[in-house]
């Protein structure tokens, strides 16, 4: 079978970004992943948004790149899976270029909060919930994740603050990334003293919501220029599970069935074992949805995720290194592109390129990104050839 | 003795086959109204405290859990019932129906009359009243009657003090299954001018002394006195008595006039912990009154509603009390659950505080 | 406006009617045509009794658009006595501190306005500490 080879990356910080429309942000990263490609020409591009038809009043939003991008006639189409969507637009780049029906794909994740203020931002972020049965309820994605934090911490009795070394651990690898959002490491006492947004969540165990755009060329081996410059780095599996979308649905809520089911089918794709894996891009959309995630990846059992964090296991250094360019809190959340981020970052990885945050020896990387409380897991494993 | 004929008296006998009473949670003591607009001066206060409504709660939420509780009682299969009619003068909606919501929500809809009625704190008793006659002429086998409100004062006005939340709710049927039968009802109505709001305005006028004598009781006590006149009673014929409660004071002096002892008005008498609930006033005194009577006992309830007018009661309990009475909530259980509030906070529960 | 959207579900609404699988007796809520347990796609209306316990909880202090008259509000999973979970609103805490498996009931209160104060007001189910 063909190899899919990740043949560009490009990215824009992530940040507030108010100087830069959504169509600017998303070309930037476009051009940049040509660019990184030597140039090679897609066929196909999908992008990955959430909330353009809600903050920049804007639908159709992958035709709109392609025209800007310089790239117009080529197939477009937008890809809306919540915070799965930049994994899932990637899966689709990874399906048409395997398929062999498409050459070279373009995956560009893009969000831009910044077009809107206020409660709109929890109005939109609401739709992301059960419209008739939980947002009708004022429920929101943060309380969503405050509801199955209080009660991982009830029922496994973890202490109160036993999700910091999630976003500790975050800020300390986003002081070496240069497209972060917050390049800084945090005290366990800066956290501690944080401001609660929805309790037991502070505001540390929240990733922000921001601007950001991350885009990835596929291509095949055989299609790639001469001279091209970089180690190799192939996707070696790609799955994509649901569960449902109401929280209520589920029969037990603390367990990421979507997510675990989605590492199993990837890591028996990409004919490896977790102890494998070198480092894992976890959606730490919330502290909380770090530890259901390690459990679900099977790298915890359920309820002692929160220690991989607590005991240093998802440092750099660790038995399972992860968020290592930052993740979703420290690096920023630009929601619909943080699937895209997640590959830009582990490519980089497998390359060697990540600067002082380079995870020694990587060769396989796994990535994961979730739709709310998981109601869809994709996951995608890297590696090096 | 013969039969007065100004006494209502549906051809067929009628009576409570089911009650039910709501108050809700939050209590704002009448000395933090003081401490705001009169500078604490807390001597001669109408009453102690009085009941305000949660954020998200109005007349219909409220008259629908009256409503449970007193279908909870009653026993009965929604579909039978043939009208749905409420009491208020703080109806949410001023077009669209309070008692359609009340209707579906029981499983009544859609064979069912349906309407609000609005007479000051007298529309509760006026629905009380229709819902006989639909039952006493045959027209349906049950009829629901309640009157509940969030009244509102002014803010520093006399009305502030008392204006509270509240009410009650009746399944009204066949004598021969009610829990209480109403032997008679009197109703006595003159335009008197105590106490309105005119339309557009979120805060009713009123007459200040004038509400007293010429209003309140002047139909009250002609109201309770020709009906036991017309029943052949005396007070002490009756157990208990309850009245139209604005305050704490008015309706023990009422009782007194009429002929009642503190004991007999003692379960009925809620203003004082409650305040007025308008509407709901008389009715959630004979919830109150029913959650610890016997059968045999009689009942005086007098209501009076500004504009003025007054509907009296004479009622009987029954042994079927005994056995429905455990089934809901009782006014009691609800007047217990407490959480006091400061001015502040009712302010802003209220909607006093201009966002726009 | 959104009148239909709430106007549709009003039963579910006002009683927490779901349905239960005529087949295999699962019980659903919310309503569901196709049963998540044996796939059957014949089902009854059925009313839950409306009391359970708290599973989870937490307050929104930052609301979204017309739920901001009542924020902060408190939000909950409630595990119903028929053993599923639902997602309301808990109302009439007063000032009690909620708790993981506190006793609630369900009351009908109002949800939101459906726009602003012109707008109509849209009621249904949430849940209070149990009074007795």
């Amino acid at each position: 079978m063909t190899d899919v080879i990740i043949a560009g990356i490009g990215q824009t910080p992530v940040g507030e970004h108010w100087e830069i429309s959504l169509r600017s942000l998303a070309v930037q990263a476009i051009r940049a992943a040509i660019e990184d490609a030597g140039g090679l020409k897609p066929q196909a591009l999908f992008a990955a948004n959430v909330f353009a038809p809600n903050f920049s009043h804007q639908a159709h939003v992958g035709a709109l790149l392609v025209d800007y991008a310089g790239l117009a006639g080529i197939e477009a189409a937008t890809f809306e899976i919540g915070g799965a969507s930049g994994g899932a637009a990637l899966r689709q780049a990874y399906l048409a270029v395997k398929s062999g029906l498409v050459e070279a794909a373009l995956v560009v994740g893009v969000e831009k909060f910044t077009d809107a203020i206020g409660a709109d931002l929890e109005t939109a972020a609401a739709t992301e919930t059960d419209s008739e049965y939980e947002a009708v309820h004022g429920l929101t994605p943060t309380a969503q994740a405050a509801l199955l934090a209080r009660r991982y911490l009830h029922e496994f009795n973890a202490p109160a603050g036993g999700l910091a070394g999630f976003p500790l651990t975050g800020h300390i690898n986003a002081a070496g990334n240069k497209n972060a959002m917050y390049r800084k490491a945090v005290s366990l006492e800066t956290y501690q003293k944080a401001e609660m947004i929805c309790e037991p969540l502070n505001l540390f165990d929240i990733a922000p919501d921001a601007d950001g755009a991350a885009a990835v060329l596929l291509s095949r081996r055989d299609r790639l220029p001469v001279d091209f410059p970089h180690p190799i780095v192939r996707i070696a599996a790609s799955a994509s599970v649901s569960d449902t979308l109401g929280l209520h649905d589920r029969p037990d809520p603390l367990t990421f069935t979507a997510c675990q089911q989605s590492v199993e089918q990837a890591l028996e794709k990409a004919g490896i074992t977790r102890e494998q894996v070198d480092l894992f891009e976890y959606f730490d959309a919330f502290s909380i949805y770090a530890a259901l995630s390690l459990e679900a990846a099977g790298y915890a059992p359920r309820g002692q995720g929160w220690k991989l964090a607590a005991e240093g296991a998802i440092a750099r250094t660790g038995q399972i290194p992860c968020a290592t360019l930052g993740g979703l809190k420290a690096r920023g959340n630009p929601l619909g592109a943080t699937g895209v981020y997640q590959a830009v970052e582990a490519a980089a990885q497998l390359r060697g390129q990540a600067g002082t945050n380079q995870i020694e020896g990587a060769k396989v990387a796994m990535i994961q990104s979730l739709a709310g409380p998981a109601s869809v897991a994709v996951t995608h494993i890297l590696e090096t050839l | 003795m013969t039969e007065n004929k100004n006494l209502l008296k549906p051809s067929r006998p009628v009576g409570i086959v089911g009650y039910g009473a709501y108050v809700p949670r939050y209590r704002l003591p009448a000395k933090e109204v003081a401490r705001v607009w009169v500078g604490g001066r807390g001597t001669g206060l109408p009453i102690k405290e009085k009941s305000v409504p949660g954020l998200d709660e109005d007349v219909i939420t409220m008259s629908l859990e009256a409503t449970r509780n007193a279908m909870k009682r009653a026993g009965v299969d929604p579909a039978e019932i043939r009208a749905v009619w409420f009491g208020s003068e703080s109806h949410p909606y001023a077009v669209k129906p309070t008692s359609t919501i009340v209707a579906e929500a029981i499983g009544a809809a859609p064979h069912v009359q349906a309407a609000d009625m609005e007479f000051a704190c007298k529309a509760g008793t006026e629905a009380m009243v229709m819902a006989m006659g639909m039952v006493g002429s045959g027209m349906g086998r049950y009829a629901i009657a309640g009157g509940l409100d969030t009244a509102q004062g002014k803010p520093g006005d006399a009305l502030e003090y008392t204006a509270a939340a509240g009410g009650a709710a009746f399944v009204i049927g066949p004598a021969d299954e009610s829990l209480a039968v109403i032997n008679a009802v009197y109703s006595y109505v003159t335009d008197t001018p105590d106490f309105w709001r005119r339309e557009y305005q979120r805060y009713p006028e009123h007459g200040n002394r004038f509400t007293g004598e010429p209003a309140y009781f002047k139909h009250i006590l002609a109201a309770g006195k020709i009906l036991m006149e017309a029943m052949g009673a005396k007070a002490s014929d009756y157990t208990w008595a309850t009245f139209h409660q604005p305050n704490a004071k008015f309706p023990q002096r009422a009782a007194s006039l009429l002929g009642f002892t503190p004991e007999q008005i003692e379960p009925g008498l809620l203003s004082p912990v409650i305040g007025n609930t308008y509407a709901g006033a008389a009715i959630i005194g004979l919830t109150s009154t029913l959650d610890v009577a016997k059968p045999g006992d009689r009942i005086l309830m007098v209501s009076f509603g500004s504009g003025a007018g007054s509907d009296a009661f004479d009622i009987t309990v029954t042994e079927k009390l005994l056995e429905r009475r455990d089934k809901a909530l009782k006014t009691q259980d609800y007047i217990a659950r407490r959480t006091e509030i400061d001015y502040a906070m009712y302010a802003r529960m209220r909607g006093k505080i201009a966002m726009k | 406006m959104e009148i239909a959207r709430h106007w549709r579900l009003k039963e579910q609404r006002y009683n927490l009617t779901g349905t239960v699988c005529t087949k295999c007796g699962e019980k659903s809520f919310p309503p569901r045509r196709v049963c998540p347990k044996c796939g059957s796609e014949t089902s009854a209306p059925f009313t839950f009794c409306g009391r359970g316990e708290v599973y989870s909880f937490t307050t929104i202090y930052e609301a979204p658009t017309g739920f901001n008259e009542t924020a902060p509000y408190t939000v909950a999973l409630v595990r119903l006595e028929e053993g599923l979970l639902v997602t309301a609103q808990l109302t009439d805490l007063g000032n009690d501190k909620p708790e993981i498996g506190m006793p609630v009931e369900m009351v009908t209160r109002r949800l939101r306005s459906d726009g602003d104060e012109r707008g109509m007001l849209v009621y249904g189910y949430k849940f209070r500490p149990a009074v007795v």
